[in-house]
């Protein structure tokens, strides 16, 4: 089956004119999953989404049927939709929010119909202003239209939703700093355990915290059953899955396909995804899923986009951002730009992270400069190992959470397969790379 | 159908919150704590530890260090540094994981020595050292420094970081008291947890992200908080700086005692360090019961006043106008001489004694009754509780009342006046589940906290107290206070009876005086009434000193040492003491200053008294000491009242002599000597002394301990509670009087002194690196330069037991019981206009502050606080000068608006500097009213 054939789950009315208002949505058959769900027991509903298997698309990959399984038995439970998607090169949610908020408030009140929240928190990142404002504009009629809000439908459910723009920390993205900013206070990850928010959450009580992407499926699944959605995809990758492609490709841009059925070599190179690399260059590394992940060589094209595929080959598919870099790309930079975001996004709770991911950056960025010393491979990957341990994959870490092990990935990866090139900027006492794009340009991106 | 009634009233429980409010990360939730025991392994030893402990708490017991920076024993755990980092065997191999917030099981396996637990803690202490600035040579945490210390021991060798450190401008005060040097600060959060946790001020958080996270106050708005001085305390590195002590000394210079600040009664445990004969700097010890370390800042920071200006160095006797400096013989022969004049005409009053040690109070009380012939003498100054009142009822400890179900407060803002109390109660509301219900005239610094605040109209707080306590319907309001909120205080009183406490009373009445403008007789009635309520305990919350010792020893009218009645101890005290009694209970402070105004008083002694600033009503008392025949005063500082003396002796002050001190609970401590007298003072026994000697009389103390071993003989209340065990290095927490042999056997210290904790502590261990020594496992105690030998003292006889007494010897005195039920108050109709309520801040007038350089200035500037519907009405706006007039005088001051406040009441801050209520108090009201009026407008 060509890869572009399976259905569109999450994004099948992107396209459509302004998908984004309650007319288009309810011309397409909005809010009638949720109607249906009003007449099932949320038992019969989670039975449902446990036979869809649908894997959490925030990046842990957690069945989010299982998760909804461990609420610890308490009222109040809340409903938190993480919708902070703020890493580097990651956009699927942005998309979703923006383009159809109401599959997305529709997707929350299913799912807390099912846990039986009366309270829904959307948590959305700050910089999505326009994604913010046709949420809050679809919240609006959604509560018109009386889907959401009191006796919700002539039922006895009732909920409210807020729309709760995040204020600029992508650490807000990680559940349990997300639910602290919530709360009104910095954006610091709890310490664990407990592990779960369904245990507790926000404000103390059990909270399931779920990605957009995974509620936006809700309404399909609910309109076409569990067995349908799982009956697409392989493996515990069930269904569709959105990817956000970007990086040196000729057609960057998301992707909806059916999971585990598409090679990254599909995604790159068929010309009705990624079309190739930019200026037919040659394919240099794979960042797989998200910039956290270790990076795969071009030998891995042929693997399978699947979770189970990528942990295989030791990284992961994380929240489904692909990013291929081709033949120009300095590695060191690119390792240096990663550590930089994640360094600057670092609570500064921890302090490996706090301050071992400053010395990466500091030191990534004078051997980008051309002061490096050969010592500087062996400190770098020491520093590396005393943020994540044994700087393996899945990453041990020192760490409350585990934005400090998301730096050492790309470091490790560039060390292990592109040595050479370190040792280029060591021994040239330059960037071996064209000097268009010298740090210095980029810092001011 | 009252019953009825009161079942349906709804008690509003104020929860545990779920989760705290604490600016740094959300805590775990404490393990449940089983009181089971449980067997694991640490670094290969088996050792026993407790059900829910902390690791690095059940290492600690074990003798096993695991280093750390931001874990505090008196803090939640937040596993912010990593430093603690241990492997744990767990169902997938061994595990990293920090020591400070997993708790221990059943069968644990916990190694803090593997190679991978040292290299994850050589990691987080290099990483530590990234940004650390190594200015350890003028840093004043050198020497004495956590990061120093656990880099020492589990560091790695050498710096790897050649890069550029993170530089700030440093450092910034972040309020007047406290620096902060963002370059050496660790990001612990061990500042901002205590600041939000412990104190309740959040003012400080942590601001930006990454590398440059940097601990920050809100904008334009100061750390302004009571207690800011304990997160200097608690910096394990040198980040934050108290001024008074910056650049004054090296930690290894410094000499150490431990001993017991006496600013206000709450007796908090310090180190107090010396630097060439000068007191540099306190630190809090942890004392279990008591203050858990922790230190508000007057007492921290009000030493200096010891060396300030107005400090006495040599006696003064009046020439003329003039006071002049003498001879300790001429000042003594003058004093004894008008005082012995003063015995045959007129009488003695002797005011004051809040200042003095144990030993002290006790040589006044003693001379006062045999050799002044007087029983007017009075530690309070009109400004407490009658003292029948407080030693009479039955006693709770600090721990009491953190336990109870229910705390009742009929008492001053004790966020301004105990202040360390105020973070135990706070600490029983927020995490014990004790609920707290304050009546009050005006909102308090624990407000915010109380499940239900009765705001009483001054003047009747008697009568709110008897509609609590009554099982009568309530029918409309109560001094004030809405029939809906006694009734809800009820409900609460109802469910602590009907609940109690596991571990404590049911409730506690913590008694003070609510407000200095209602008379003491509404204080002493209120209690009367609540003593009926089932089970209850009284935590006393009078504030000067050591009053709680002054009243002990007998320095009140009608009371005699060991909390004895006059008349109840007359036989025993003759017999003692070989000389007559007064004959007749003698005159209260207010009484005192009454006769000796209309120059019916022979004498008054001033001991460490300033009536013209504490007595509430300065009016009566600058007629009492202008009309005084002889003033003679015996003080540390020369003050508004010192002026008016005939003779001025000068006294040592804390930390320059030794003596025991009592505080609220009635826990007595030891006080260490650390300097030298200043100049040439004397202890305050020894002046009684002499003066006594000069009129006649040989007292035949010589030291300290022959004063001991006669109260041990003499005071049925300290029979048992030998010297040796006060002094001795097990004695940190004291002992609670009365206490039986089983009790004083059972005086040890539990904590031991923690340099990690609170570094900067002096304990033999500091020094010693290794990574087994830093975690001190023996009591460190700087022993007394001259500690007792009990063989070198004369042996006392045992007091005969009760009612067994020998031939001739009476039988020893029972102590006070429950007060006498108070005379109906004076029902005369009060005048019209604002009641006034008066109370003290931390910063105020007082000596204490103002001669300390650096708090000087920190006094707020006064202001009337009102309604703003009387502002209103009076078409004045908030700043505006408005005048208070009462029957005794005026005062010109700024207004303020305070919607919190209840429209018919005024609020002005007693004694600060440029305007004190004490110029507009009517001591013999029920309670003050003033009149108020625009400033230059009106009549």
């Amino acid at each position: 089956m060509p890869v572009t054939d399976a259905p569109k789950i999450v994004t099948r009315r992107l396209r459509q004119d302004r998908s984004w208002t309650l007319e288009s949505y309810l011309a397409d058959g909005g809010y009638q999953g949720l109607r249906k769900a009003l007449t099932m027991t949320p038992q019969e509903i989670h039975d449902s989404v446990n036979t869809a298997n649908i894997l959490g698309r925030g990046g842990a990959g957690f069945e989010a049927g299982r998760k909804w399984g461990m609420l610890r038995q308490e009222s109040p439970v809340y409903l938190t939709i993480n919708g902070d998607e703020s890493e580097p090169a990651t956009f699927k949610d942005h998309a979703l929010i923006e383009g159809d908020p109401h599959q997305l408030i529709e997707g929350a009140l299913i799912c807390a119909y099912v846990i039986g929240a009366a309270q829904i928190f959307l948590y959305v990142r700050g910089e999505f202003p326009l994604a913010l404002e046709r949420l809050q504009a679809a919240l609006n009629d959604a509560y018109g239209y009386g889907a959401v809000g009191h006796r919700i439908f002539g039922s006895d459910f009732s909920v409210d939703i807020v729309v709760h723009p995040g204020a600029g920390a992508y650490i807000c993205g990680e559940e349990t700093a997300l639910l602290e900013s919530l709360e009104g206070k910095r954006g610091y990850p709890r310490i664990k355990p407990p592990f779960f928010p369904a245990v507790m959450g926000l404000y103390g009580a059990p909270t399931i915290v779920n990605n957009v992407e995974t509620v936006s499926n809700l309404p399909w699944v609910l309109l076409n059953g569990g067995d349908s959605f799982a009956a697409l995809g392989d493996g515990r990758s069930k269904g569709t899955k959105l990817l956000a492609l970007a990086g040196h490709v000729k057609r960057p841009g998301n992707y909806e396909l059916e999971w585990a059925k598409v090679t990254f070599r599909d995604l790159i190179f068929d010309p009705r995804l990624g079309g190739g690399i930019r200026d037919d260059n040659n394919l240099k590394a794979i960042i797989p899923g998200g910039v956290s992940s270790p990076w795969i060589g071009p030998e891995h094209l042929d693997v399978s986009l699947s979770n189970e595929a990528i942990a295989g080959i030791g990284s992961m598919a994380g929240s489904g951002s692909v990013i291929p870099m081709d033949h120009t790309t300095c590695t060191v930079r690119a390792a240096w730009r990663i550590v930089r975001f994640f360094h600057r996004e670092s609570c500064g709770q921890c302090t490996p992270c706090r301050e071992g991911g400053g010395w990466l950056e500091k030191v990534l960025e004078r051997i980008e400069a051309g002061r490096g010393r050969e010592a500087d491979l062996d400190l770098l990957m020491d520093i590396c190992d005393n943020i994540s341990p044994g700087v393996a994959w899945p990453p041990a870490q020192t760490t409350i959470c585990v934005l400090g092990p998301s730096m050492p990935p790309s470091v490790a990866a560039g060390l292990r397969m592109f040595k050479d090139e370190y040792l280029a900027h060591v021994r040239e006492g330059r960037c071996p790379f064209p000097p268009d794009r010298l740090p210095r340009r980029l810092a001011r991106v | 159908m009252s019953e009825d009634t009161r079942n349906e009233v709804p008690v509003r429980l104020v929860r545990r919150p779920l989760v705290t409010e604490s600016a740094v990360g959300t805590p775990p939730p404490a393990p449940a704590a089983s009181g089971e025991t449980v067997n694991i392994t640490i670094d290969g030893r088996s050792v026993e530890a407790k059900a829910g402990q902390w690791i690095i708490d059940a290492a600690d017991e074990a003798g096993v260090y695991i280093p750390r920076f931001c874990y505090h024993p008196r803090m939640k755990p937040v596993g912010m540094c990593r430093m603690c980092l241990v492997e744990v065997e767990g169902p997938r191999g061994p595990t990293l994981m920090p020591a400070c917030y997993n708790p221990v099981a059943d069968g644990m396996t916990i190694h803090t020595k593997s190679d991978k637990a040292v290299k994850a803690q050589e990691g987080v202490l290099e990483f530590l050292l990234v940004n650390h600035p190594l200015d350890c040579p003028v840093c004043d945490k050198g020497g004495e420094c956590p990061l120093q210390d656990q880099t020492l021991a589990y560091g790695p060798g050498e710096s790897r970081f050649v890069e550029e450190k993170r530089h700030w401008e440093k450092p910034i005060p972040i309020s007047d008291l406290v620096y902060l040097d963002r370059e050496r600060c660790i990001q612990c959060g061990r500042c901002v947890r205590f600041a939000d946790e412990v104190a309740g001020d959040p003012f400080i958080d942590f601001a930006e992200r990454g590398d440059r996270t940097e601990v920050a106050i809100f904008a334009g708005q100061p750390y302004g908080s009571n207690f800011s001085g304990n997160v200097v305390q608690i910096c394990p590195v040198g980040a934050l700086t108290a001024k008074p002590y910056r650049f004054k000394a090296r930690p290894w210079d410094l000499q150490q005692v431990e001993s017991t600040c006496t600013t206000c009664a709450v007796g908090c445990r310090s180190a107090v360090q010396a630097s060439s004969n000068e007191v540099t700097r306190l630190i809090g010890v942890d004392s279990d019961p008591v203050n858990w370390g922790w230190l508000c800042d007057k007492g921290r920071f009000a030493f200096p006043a010891a060396a300030g200006s107005t400090r006495l160095s040599v006696p003064l006797v009046r020439e003329g106008n003039e006071l002049v400096e003498a001879t300790w013989g001429a000042a003594l022969a003058r004093a004894a001489e008008g005082l012995a004049r003063a015995r045959r005409s007129g009488g003695i009053g002797v005011i004051g004694g809040a200042r003095l040690p144990n030993e002290d109070a006790y040589v006044w009380s003693k001379t006062a009754r045999m050799v002044f012939g007087t029983d007017s003498v009075d530690a309070q100054l009109g400004d407490g509780v009658p003292a029948e009142t407080i030693l009479g009822l039955p006693r709770a400890t600090i721990d009491e009342a953190a336990r109870a179900a229910l705390v009742i407060t009929v008492a001053p803002d004790i966020k301004e006046e105990l202040p360390v109390l105020y973070l135990r109660l706070r600490h029983a509301v927020r995490e014990q589940g004790t609920q707290l219900v304050e009546l009050t005239p005006a909102p308090t610094g624990l407000t915010p906290y109380a499940a239900e605040t009765a705001f009483y109209r001054p003047g009747e707080l008697a009568a709110l107290a008897a509609a609590v306590a009554s099982s009568e319907p309530v029918t409309g309001d109560v001094a004030g206070v809405a029939g809906a909120t006694i009734e809800a205080v009820r409900a609460h009183v109802a469910r602590a009876a009907e609940v109690g406490s596991p571990s404590g009373p049911p409730v506690v009445v913590v008694l003070g005086r609510p407000s200095l403008a209602e008379s003491e007789a509404q204080v002493a009635a209120a209690a009367h009434v609540l003593a009926g309520l089932p089970g209850v305990k009284f935590l006393s919350a009078l504030r000067r000193g050591n009053i709680h010792g002054a009243l002990d020893f007998g320095l009140s009218p009608g009371v005699l040492p060991g909390r004895v009645g006059l008349d109840a101890g007359r036989e025993w005290f003759e017999y003692q003491w070989g000389a007559p009694l007064p004959a007749e209970r003698g005159f209260d402070t207010a009484a005192m200053l009454n006769e000796s105004s209309r120059g019916r008083m022979g004498a008054l002694v001033l001991v460490g008294a300033d009536p013209l600033t504490d007595f509430p009503d300065s009016n009566l008392a600058l007629r009492g000491l202008l009309g005084a025949r002889f003033v003679v005063a015996v003080d540390t500082h020369l003050n508004a009242s010192v002026r008016h003396a005939d003779v001025v002796l000068p006294a040592s002050a804390w930390a320059e002599r030794r003596g025991t001190f009592t505080n609220v609970e009635g826990r007595i401590t030891w006080l260490s000597q650390l300097v030298v007298e200043h100049s040439v003072s004397w202890p305050d026994w020894m002046i009684a002394s002499e003066l006594a000697e000069r009129m006649g009389v040989n007292l035949a103390f010589t030291c300290l301990e022959d004063i001991w071993a006669e109260i041990e003989r003499v005071s049925p209340l300290h029979h048992g509670v030998h010297y040796e065990l006060l002094s001795g290095i097990r004695a940190r927490d004291g002992v609670v009087v009365p206490a039986d042999a089983a009790t004083i056997a059972q005086t040890v210290t539990s904590r031991p002194l923690d340099p990690m904790a609170d570094p900067g502590i002096a304990s033999a261990e500091l020094h010693r690196i290794a990574p087994s020594a830093l975690l001190v496992t023996s009591v460190e105690m700087t022993p007394e330069p001259d500690s007792i030998d009990p063989s070198d003292h004369v042996a006392y006889p045992e007091p005969p037991p009760s009612g067994a007494s020998g031939e001739g010897v009476p039988a020893v005195p029972r102590p006070l019981g429950a007060p006498p039920v108070p005379a109906p108050s004076g029902a005369a109709p009060l005048a019209q206009g604002l009641r006034l309520v008066t109370r003290r801040t931390m910063w105020d007038g007082g000596t204490q502050v103002q001669a300390a350089a650096q708090l000087a200035g920190l006094a707020p500037d006064p202001a009337v606080r009102v309604n703003p519907a009387v502002l209103a009405e009076m078409g004045t706006a908030e700043g505006e000068m408005v005048v208070l007039r009462s029957s005794r005088g005026k005062l010109t001051v700024p207004a303020a608006a305070d919607a919190s406040l209840p429209a018919g009441t005024a609020v002005l801050t007693w004694n600060l500097p440029g305007g004190s209520a004490g110029d507009l108090v009517d001591s013999a009201a029920v309670a003050t009213t003033v009149t108020i009026e625009a400033h230059g407008g009106g009549s």
